[in-house]
């Protein structure tokens, strides 16, 4: 059963990530992207993340996903199919290529041996709101405040980029 | 099923949102495509989690989502602020900065 919902969701966000990069309307794009979310909000629930499963879901494929709808509808699509660097269409891929490579070999070449099991078996509570709540306001106090502060101020700083000037507005 | 599985599919993510950001133009499906590579730092972060069986990891993750929808939010800030000055929405065409 956890194969079958692996591949499954292996496959969503696999097909997802390529529609993302293949569509040539970033509003496809945009739902290519909300698949892929939810295919990894389910690989989080196979990992025991039930919290970071249901935050994915809420935050990432509701409020994020909107703003970009938002945005591409604002500012409209299209992009010219004129290629400005010569051989990017091929040397991409290539190096996209040598990217998962690179990493494959890092991942191989690390010594950690738990990396071929299931990893250990955990309590029930593993990763659900209560224990990931006192994780964060006792042992990462202070992350959770500056996470709240760079909110704040990726709110202003969105405010003035997009706002309209003073002159404009009359 | 054994963590490695999850580990290659986050490195194959992360593959394709870095073709992505090197193929594509249009900064707001370059936006994506980071949207992209963040989520595959996730899912390995959650794989790690998982493979230690400590929950630390997950709280990393949350932190990294944290931080993208800043990043998402200034983007997008971005983008619209070039749309209203009438810029080309294009990353090529934008090389006032490049020295």
């Amino acid at each position: 059963m956890e194969e079958v919902l692996f591949f499954l969701a292996a496959i969503g966000a696999l097909g997802g990530a390529i529609g993302v990069v293949a569509m040539r309307n970033p509003f496809y794009g945009v739902l290519a992207l909300i698949v892929h979310l939810f295919s990894l909000a389910v690989l989080f629930l196979l990992l025991a993340a039930a919290f970071v499963a249901a935050a994915q879901v809420v935050v990432y494929a509701g409020a994020v996903m909107v703003l970009y709808v938002f945005v591409v509808a604002y500012v409209g699509s299209g992009e010219s199919a004129w290629e400005s660097i010569p051989g990017q269409r091929f040397l991409a891929p290539l190096l996209g290529a040598a990217v998962f490579l690179e990493l494959a070999i890092a991942v191989l070449g690390s010594s950690l041996t738990a990396l071929g099991t299931d990893g250990p078996d955990v309590k029930p509570g593993f990763g659900d709101p209560a224990a990931i709540g006192h994780l964060l306001l006792e042992r990462f106090l202070l992350a959770f405040e500056a996470s709240s502060v760079l909110l704040l101020l990726a709110a202003v700083g969105a405010v003035v980029l997009a706002g309209r000037k003073r002159e404009e507005r009359a | 099923m054994s963590i490695e599985w999850y580990v290659v599919l986050s490195s194959l993510l992360f593959a394709i949102g870095a073709m992505g950001i090197l193929l594509r133009r249009s900064p707001i499906v370059i936006l994506l495509c980071l949207e992209l590579m963040l989520n595959a730092g996730n899912l390995a972060l959650v794989a790690f989690s998982r493979m230690v069986g400590n929950q630390q990891g997950q709280v990393f993750a949350i932190v990294v989502m944290v931080v993208a929808a800043c990043e998402v939010v200034i983007g997008l800030g971005l983008i619209v602020a070039l749309f209203r000055r009438k810029l080309p929405l294009d990353v090529d065409e934008l090389r006032e900065l490049r020295g």
